[in-house]
């Protein structure tokens, strides 16, 4: 009896775990409730706060746009806008640039070759704080190991002001940033380049193509996919850079490497400021919005890929 | 560290053996005039929340004295630890949130974000007050809010120019200038030597505020007037900026990238020659056999006095806060009276090795002051002292202007040649107003 009937009708659970749209749902219940938790509900939260005038310590009222139209007039929060477009722009091409380079040498075959790969990441391994403290003393005011070789070969004649001039300052905060995020481009476009197929390079040196040209036609085309991920992210990482900044400099001098990170860092912790800082935060997002646009509508398409235009 | 701190501890567990266990759970022996009694609620226990001390007997003495009360009363107090950065925004969330923590030792006007968080002590401040000769003025100041103390002033943690006695004798001065057109002077005369100074135009928070805020004090400026109206754009304020870049032709280069810690690193490497700091740039010095020659050669003194006439300084105060969330009110008020009665301050203040000051004028005669000459300006740092949002009411804003730089700023843009000090006031001014919002 008892049989007959869970085969006529099965239990609730039964036909649950038998439809595939239920059982969809079901796997994908804890990563969506992990995703809810974890970024959509901080984030929504951030958003919130910035609309809001939350102190440290005191919950705040909706104040609407208030908090924007303050930044609007405040000539630190551009000066801090100007310095992560640039910070990030300068960073990311030359880091480009060189990542690619290095990729592009670490795929020949070098004697050590291993070796040298995994020297190469080093920088990224370290934790970024000890890299930074490591820079904080190469660019010291007195004990600049740079100004005290220099000097030593009477290069020059007093010691390089490397964090104290703000050109010099965001140069400096930008070749930090570089050294660090070179490996991560040199490595992820390695990975890209060993995939590229040996018989395509072949063929094009048969049909007589010269190395740059196998580069051009074969190579980067190629490798755009990849091109576009690592530099989406690398972009992201830039332009959200914090402890290297907070570590050399803390945005000095006045202000002259403060990122919007930072910034948004200082006003909202130490100054109390909640509302605000969460403000500033989210005025990066659009920067980051358009970057990822970029690079999902842009670079990854096929004919863009292939050397084409729209 | 040859302080007789352990002489002190001896001579003082003896006085507590005697009448401690009078004053806590058993009957009052002897009963003062307003002297209010806290007996601590059955079953109580505490949580204090507090920064991370600078020398280690800072914390065994307050550890110590906290086990004393804990023996007289059977009251558990836990201490819990954390940087001096960080107690800032623990403490406003265990304010918000309403648990946490009982007490916190909070830095500077944190009390005054959220006053409503907090117990009323004024009858315990008015206690000690009447019975250790008075609260120094700028601690008061940074505990009182209309008229009710919202907190209890703890210590200053205190700043002073030290410098190299050898350097300023060979520069030509057998004494230390007192005002600052000697300091001037006397800054010119070490940079001709070779000898120079240097004081943080970087974000430093600690030694560059506190350069910045003696720098406009000491000429008569302010950020806000009383009724915390923006003030700074004033013709002291231009003075200030002015003799600032003076001084700061004088520095050796690159203090605007300077740090915390850039002018401790550059004075014991015999880079520079006068810096302002806490007591630690000695210490380091002491404990360092190869540094036995500057260690010999420091001497200490207050910054000099200005035209305004008296010395003014910002120094890193820190306060007692009793949150109103805490369960055992009574408790925690008895402990905090326990560890401002005579026998535990003394102890804790002369483990603090010179570090910290007392807010209260009778612990002036602690033996730590007189220890050692180099200890006797970082007493006059409670007296000297004067609140950050000075002269305006203490709340957001003002924490919000420190937090933000914004002296600082004023001060490095100037001397840097950025903008010329009408400039930097103008830009000053603005973004002191964002926050005082007018």
């Amino acid at each position: 009896m008892s049989t007959t009937s869970s085969e006529t009708r099965p239990s609730f659970l039964t036909s649950l775990f038998r439809n595939n749209n239920a059982l969809g749902v079901m796997f994908m219940l804890p990563a969506a409730v992990f995703l809810v938790c974890f970024l959509t509900y901080p984030l929504g939260l951030g958003v919130w706060l910035g609309f809001t005038d939350t102190k440290i310590g005191r919950d705040g009222i909706f104040i609407g746009l208030e908090n924007y139209e303050f930044l609007w007039g405040d000539s630190v929060f551009w000066l801090s806008v100007f310095n992560t477009v640039l910070y990030t722009f300068v960073a990311s091409v030359l880091k480009f640039g060189l990542g690619l380079w290095l990729a592009l040498i670490l795929n020949e075959n070098l004697p050590f070759k291993s070796f040298f790969r995994a020297i190469v990441l080093l920088p990224w391994v370290v934790p970024t704080v000890l890299s930074a403290l490591a820079f904080w003393w190469i660019y010291d005011a007195q004990f600049s190991i740079v100004s005290w070789s220099l000097m030593q070969l009477g290069l020059i004649d007093h010691p390089i002001n490397f964090l104290g001039d703000p050109v010099n300052a965001r140069a400096s905060v930008i070749a930090a940033n570089v050294w660090r995020g070179i490996p991560f481009v040199a490595i992820s476009l390695l990975a890209g380049l060993q995939t590229i197929s040996p018989s395509l390079q072949e063929a094009a040196s048969l049909d007589g193509a010269t190395s740059w040209q196998r580069f051009r036609y074969v190579t980067l085309p190629m490798l755009t996919p990849i091109i576009a991920v690592v530099m989406t992210f690398s972009v992201l990482f830039t332009f959200t850079d914090f402890q290297l900044i907070y570590v050399l400099t803390k945005g000095g001098p006045v202000n002259a490497t403060h990122l919007m990170a930072t910034l948004s860092f200082q006003r909202g912790i130490p100054g109390g400021q909640l509302g605000e800082g969460a403000a500033i935060a989210v005025a990066m997002i659009p920067f980051l919005l358009a970057s990822i646009l970029f690079s999902f509508f842009g670079l990854q398409r096929r004919k863009w890929q292939q050397g084409g235009q729209d | 560290m040859t302080i007789n701190r352990r002489d002190l501890l001896a001579a003082s567990a003896g006085i507590v053996a005697a009448s401690g266990l009078g004053k806590f759970g058993m009957t009052p022996a002897f009963a003062q005039g307003a002297e209010p009694k806290y007996t601590p609620e059955a079953g109580a226990s505490l949580r204090l929340l507090r920064w991370t001390p600078f020398v280690q007997g800072d914390e065994d003495a307050w550890l110590a004295n906290t086990k004393k009360f804990t023996e007289a009363t059977g009251v558990e107090v836990r201490v819990d630890k954390e940087s001096w950065e960080d107690i800032r925004p623990k403490a406003a969330v265990a304010a918000n949130v309403g648990s946490g923590p009982d007490m916190v030792m909070c830095w500077f006007d944190d009390a005054h974000q959220y006053p409503d968080k907090l117990v009323d002590m004024t009858d315990l401040a008015t206690y000690l007050g009447d019975k250790y000769g008075g609260w120094y003025e700028g601690m008061r100041g940074y505990a009182v809010r209309d008229d009710k103390f919202i907190a209890l002033p703890l210590a200053a943690i205190g700043n002073a120019v030290v410098y190299r006695d050898s350097h300023m004798k060979a520069a030509g001065f057998n004494e230390f200038p007192k005002d600052t057109d000697g300091f001037l002077e006397l800054c010119k005369a070490m940079k001709a030597k070779g000898t120079p100074a240097g004081f943080p135009h970087g974000k430093a928070v600690g030694d560059g505020n506190n350069y910045a805020h003696w720098l406009l004090w000491s000429h008569g400026g302010k950020m806000v007037d009383e009724s915390g109206k923006v003030a700074i754009n004033s013709p002291e304020t231009i003075a200030a900026i002015n003799y600032a870049k003076a001084l700061y032709e004088t520095f050796i280069p690159g203090t605007e990238s300077w740090q915390d810690i850039n002018n401790n690193r550059a004075f014991l490497a015999g880079q520079v020659s006068l810096i302002a700091n806490g007591v630690s740039v000695y210490y380091a010095a002491k404990k360092d056999p190869a540094l036995a020659e500057i260690a010999a050669d420091i001497r200490s003194t207050n910054f000099p006095i200005g035209p305004v006439g008296q010395s003014v300084e910002l120094h890193q105060t820190s306060s007692l806060l009793l949150f109103s969330h805490t369960k055992y009110p009574e408790a925690a008020k008895a402990y905090i009276k326990f560890m401002m009665e005579a026998d535990q301050m003394n102890s804790w203040i002369a483990g603090a090795s010179a570090y910290c000051c007392q807010p209260l004028k009778a612990f002036a005669s602690n033996p730590v002051w007189t220890a050692d000459p180099i200890h006797a300006p970082y007493a006059r740092a409670s007296e000297t002292l004067r609140p950050n949002g000075y002269a305006g009411p203490l709340g957001y804003a003002s924490a919000g202007v420190m937090a933000d730089y914004v002296l600082v700023d004023m001060f490095a843009v100037a001397v840097t040649g950025q903008m010329t000090p009408e400039e930097a006031v103008e830009q000053a001014e603005k973004r002191a107003n964002r926050y005082y919002r007018v």
